[in-house]
């Protein structure tokens, strides 16, 4: 049982009963009636550049408020990624441009008042394109004579190897140790490409802001976003006007994955009010959430592994090349996950090599999707292993025992951060014990044509972007003595608000009920970088752990008259604080009532921050059972076993909701999510009908576990949980068929046609 | 065209457009709890019952309702709370947006089927995607609500 009150416990969330009934609370819900619609015109090409717009018939439609296009928007480029000032994404966007970057790019904003008549005008535009040849194969992007973004305000904030005259989005090469050495002396050396593609995060509130001006000439954008403070930033630059002049809010939303990390649309109804004074809404339809939106960068990875016959592993070199699509968002840093997040699983490797390119082609662009790079790399490095315990002739578990990160260790290829936490040998351990690994490895003949198989892949992830990465939260005691807790990071349903509140109410030693959460306004809630990277239960966590502290000391202070005893001998036992020596009590309730009437009220509010020089991995094993018959290549996956190490486990329930979601959304990953386009560019994806996400009748038997370390840099001992979770399984369902067939699929989705030709193959 | 429906039990007289469709409308009344996830019929987070049957609200004109009563989670408070405390107890709720869709379907299984199997239920709901649990939670969920619906039933 627990230690904690409220920490490690399966505390309700804090605003699950609004959402079961079905309270109005997302951002759809709270707009007024009588905001205009926002709709844009796309482009039918892949790249081409605008030689004429006519507007003129769509103005005419009664209804239409105003028809934008390139010529309306400022020329000052900005990144829509949700990353801390200077981004390390590129500026490469306009609101609208003259050159269109990909089907369904942004040639023109249409607001009315009806839906309807946005419709009837949106088919008046007349737009004469020059239609230009596109750049399709991310392969040869790298030094193409077409160039994606040949403009010269083009610009790159941060030295990440950019350069857009070679179509490059980013590059970088990191080494340790003398790979030359380390290859040269291994007994074998084995070698592969393996391609991993673009997947929507598909959550299910499609992407949607709406805007007004305030009574004080103020534009405020109400958007369903995971970083607001970075939203206020980029449409300051978008919009050109001072920050000052900006308010976002972030109400309820319906699930983000790091889609809702970029600011995909809010600059589109933001323009429409600046411009107009009006209110105005914007609602992404399942189609553009699909065709014009923020998915996973595709990546191709070769991987070059130097072992010894007993499966020593020597050396590690990878090369990834990534697809950031017409723009930059989040290329230049989500690559970098592909192997600071898969290496260091190697650890006791000598040496290792890590070389990338992220290059401009002409589809959608690229984003953020929970595990950024990190499960590219895994699905690559956790597919190679296999392949070299099968070529040495070793049990996959016996490698990576022989092999795996340590706690103790300096982890080099991870910037040479210690593993001061790591059950990784625990989470193997008791994984192997749960899918009775020793008995079902590798394969069992079913006897009626089907075989069943057993595949695993270990995986970590951060928890923050070091140094980087800034949470704060403000407390306040109310009259009642119960507090405010203001917060600065997005809960996007995963329970933020909750799992703050539960670490504020151990340390203040009071219920959850007792802390009141105010969710995400730029104008009231403390800075926080936003809910990415994993890193709010280990960042804006510790500042709540902070906060407290401060607020407590204050507290003290404040009691001092009172109690006429110094703060060394005062103690806070949630209700009152009480002179140890004399036994003199003065409540909480009393304090803050004294504080209104003593004009002091500021003494009883505290605000801290946290970032942290490092970022502690949280760490996992995930182990795949499939069936795959051996006449059709039909795999069905009939249960997956998972153990985690988070740390401390702050609210189990939460932690396990989030690890079985973010195992199906890797399921899906694995065997059919794809997005896939026509030679022309053209997304055929473009519904959930054509982008099959996992069903309720597709999920299998699935077993969570955790296996907590205790990290000392974490709140409470936690990391973090959100992201590693979708890791696992695309290697461990690639090594399990495999394991059943003897097929090696390096190219996901691992369909049941990729198997059959493999086995036809052979 | 004139119109004339039930929504929650409360009687609506209206003139509308001939295609109007039910789900921006009964959203316009005020039934937020309706929510839109896609253009295809694919996600069920529209779901509404029709004369007490579950459909989906994106593709049904909302002539098809005349003369018909409605009834979305608005009207059904008591019942979502119930199950839905089963699906907070889990943390199975999460982003939410899912849910009313979801519980609509949950609460019409309720009714329809007797004992249902774990096949039986991921059929019953296999229309509701949800995206954020891996609906393992949801499953429990469902298992609990109506193992204590079921013992209440016993004691009677
Ligand atoms: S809105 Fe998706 S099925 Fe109705
Ligand atoms: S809870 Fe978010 S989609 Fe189901």
């Amino acid at each position: 049982m627990s230690e904690y009150k409220n920490v490690n416990r399966p505390v309700r969330k804090k605003d699950a009963m609004a959402l079961v009934t079905g309270k109005p609370v997302y951002t759809d819900d709270l707009a007024p009636a009588d905001c205009l619609t926002v709709k844009l015109l796309r482009s039918p090409h892949a790249h081409a550049l605008i030689e004429d717009i006519d507007i003129s018939a769509a103005m005419k439609v009664p209804g239409i408020e105003a028809v934008f296009t390139y010529k309306d928007v400022p020329n000052e480029r900005f990144s829509i990624a949700g990353q801390t000032y200077p981004e390390a994404s590129p500026y490469d966007r306009l609101i609208l441009d003259k050159r269109v970057r990909f089907v369904d790019d942004a040639v023109a904003i249409v607001a009315g008042e009806s839906e309807k008549a946005v419709d009837r005008a949106l088919k008046l535009i007349k737009v004469k394109y020059n239609v230009l040849e596109p750049l399709l194969d991310f392969r040869r992007a790298k030094d193409n004579e077409i160039l994606v973004h040949p403009e010269d305000n083009w610009r790159s904030l941060c030295p990440v190897g950019a350069d857009n005259k070679r179509n490059l989005c980013a590059s970088e090469t990191s080494e340790h140790g003398d790979l030359e050495k380390a290859f040269a002396e291994s007994d074998v050396v084995f070698e592969n490409t393996y391609h991993t593609q673009a997947n929507q995060q598909a959550m299910m509130e499609t992407f949607r802001a709406y805007s007004y001006m305030d009574t004080y000439g103020r534009l405020n954008v109400v958007t369903s976003t995971q970083i607001p403070f970075h939203v206020r930033r980029i449409l300051s630059n978008a919009l050109c006007i001072p920050k000052s002049k900006i308010r976002v809010i972030k109400p309820r939303i319906g699930g983000g994955f790091g889609a809702k990390q970029t600011a995909v649309m809010e600059m589109y109804p933001a323009f429409v009010t600046y411009k107009t004074g009006k209110k105005a809404k914007m609602i992404y339809t399942r189609q553009e959430s699909q065709t014009a939106s923020s998915p996973r960068h595709e990546m191709e990875i070769k991987l070059k592994i130097g072992a010894m016959r007993d499966g020593t592993i020597k050396a590690i070199d990878m090369y990834t090349l990534s697809n950031s699509g017409a723009f930059g968002e989040h290329g230049p840093t989500t690559v970098g996950l592909s192997g600071h997040k898969s290496i260091p699983l190697y650890n006791r490797a000598e040496a290792y090599r890590f070389v990338y390119d992220v290059v401009y082609t002409n589809y959608m662009a690229a984003g953020a999707y929970r595990g950024y790079g990190a499960p590219q790399g895994m699905f690559a490095m956790e597919s190679a292993i296999d392949e070299l315990a099968h070529m040495l002739n070793i049990d996959p578990i016996k490698i990576r025992e022989k092999n795996m990160v340590r706690e103790g260790d300096t982890m080099y290829a991870y910037y040479g951060e210690p593993a001061n936490s790591c059950a990784l040998d625990r989470c193997l351990e008791r994984a192997r014990e749960l899918m009775d690994w020793d008995s079902k490895y590798p394969s069992k003949d079913m006897g009626n044509g089907k075989i069943r198989a057993v595949g695993m892949a270990m995986a970590m992830q951060g928890s923050c972007i070091s140094s980087l990465d800034t949470g704060s939260v403000t407390l306040r005691v109310n009259d009642d003595g119960f507090y405010t807790l203001l917060i600065g990071a997005s809960d996007m349903g995963t329970g933020c608000d909750t799992i703050l509140a539960q670490m504020a109410a151990d340390c203040l030693c009071c219920d959850v009920d007792d802390i009141i959460v105010h969710g995400v306004d730029t104008d009231s809630s403390p800075y926080d970088s936003g809910s990415y990277a994993s890193s709010t239960t280990y960042i804006t966590g510790m500042a709540v752990v902070k906060t407290c502290e401060t607020l407590i000391a204050k507290l003290k202070h404040y009691a001092k008259p009172f109690l006429e005893c110094g703060e060394e001998d005062m103690e806070f036992n949630g209700r009152e604080i009480i002179n140890t020596k004399n036994n003199k009590k003065i409540s909480l309730k009393d304090i803050a009532y004294s504080s209104q009437n003593n004009n002091d009220a500021e003494a009883l509010c505290a605000t801290e921050s946290h970032s942290s020089p490092i970022s502690p991995p949280p760490f996992m094993v995930g182990m795949a059972e499939v069936e795959v018959d051996k006449e059709t290549g039909k795999t069905e996956l009939i249960n997956y076993k998972a153990v985690v190490d988070c740390g401390t486990v702050i609210n189990p329930n939460l932690a396990r909701i989030q690890t079985e979601g973010g195992l199906v959304q890797g399921i899906g990953m694995a065997l059919y999510e794809d997005v896939v386009y026509n030679e022309k560019g053209g997304t055929l994806s473009n519904s959930l009908m054509q982008y099959k996400i996992p069903t309720r009748q597709d999920i299998c038997d699935i077993q969570v576990e955790f296996e907590p370390s205790y990290e000392p840099t974490g709140p409470f001992g936690a990391k973090s949980i959100g992201e590693i979770v979708i890791n696992t399984p695309p290697p461990a369902i690639a090594n399990a068929v495999y394991n059943a067939v003897g097929v090696r699929i390096r190219e996901l989705p691992i369909t049941p046609e990729k198997i059959y030709n493999g086995m036809k193959k052979k | 065209m004139d119109i004339k429906l039930w929504i929650n039990g409360k009687l609506i007289k209206d003139s509308v457009e001939p295609d109007t469709p039910m789900l921006e409308y009964l959203r316009s009344k005020g039934c937020y709890s309706v929510k839109r996830g896609c253009e295809t019929s694919n996600c069920g987070l529209c779901t509404v019952w029709l004369e007490g049957k579950p459909i989906l609200s994106c593709t049904l004109p909302l002539m098809r309702a005349d003369g018909k009563h409605i009834t979305t989670l608005e009207g059904l408070q008591s019942e979502a709370e119930e199950f839905g405390a089963f699906l907070a107890d889990e943390g199975a709720e999460q982003c939410g947006f899912c849910n009313s869709g979801f519980i609509m379907n949950v609460l019409a299984m309720k009714r329809e089927l007797k004992n249902p199997t774990e096949e039986e239920i991921k059929e019953y709901l296999a229309g509701n995607l949800c995206r954020c649990t891996g609906y393992v939670g949801q499953l429990r969920a469902i298992k609990n609500y109506l193992k204590s619906v079921k013992g209440e039933a016993g004691n009677e």
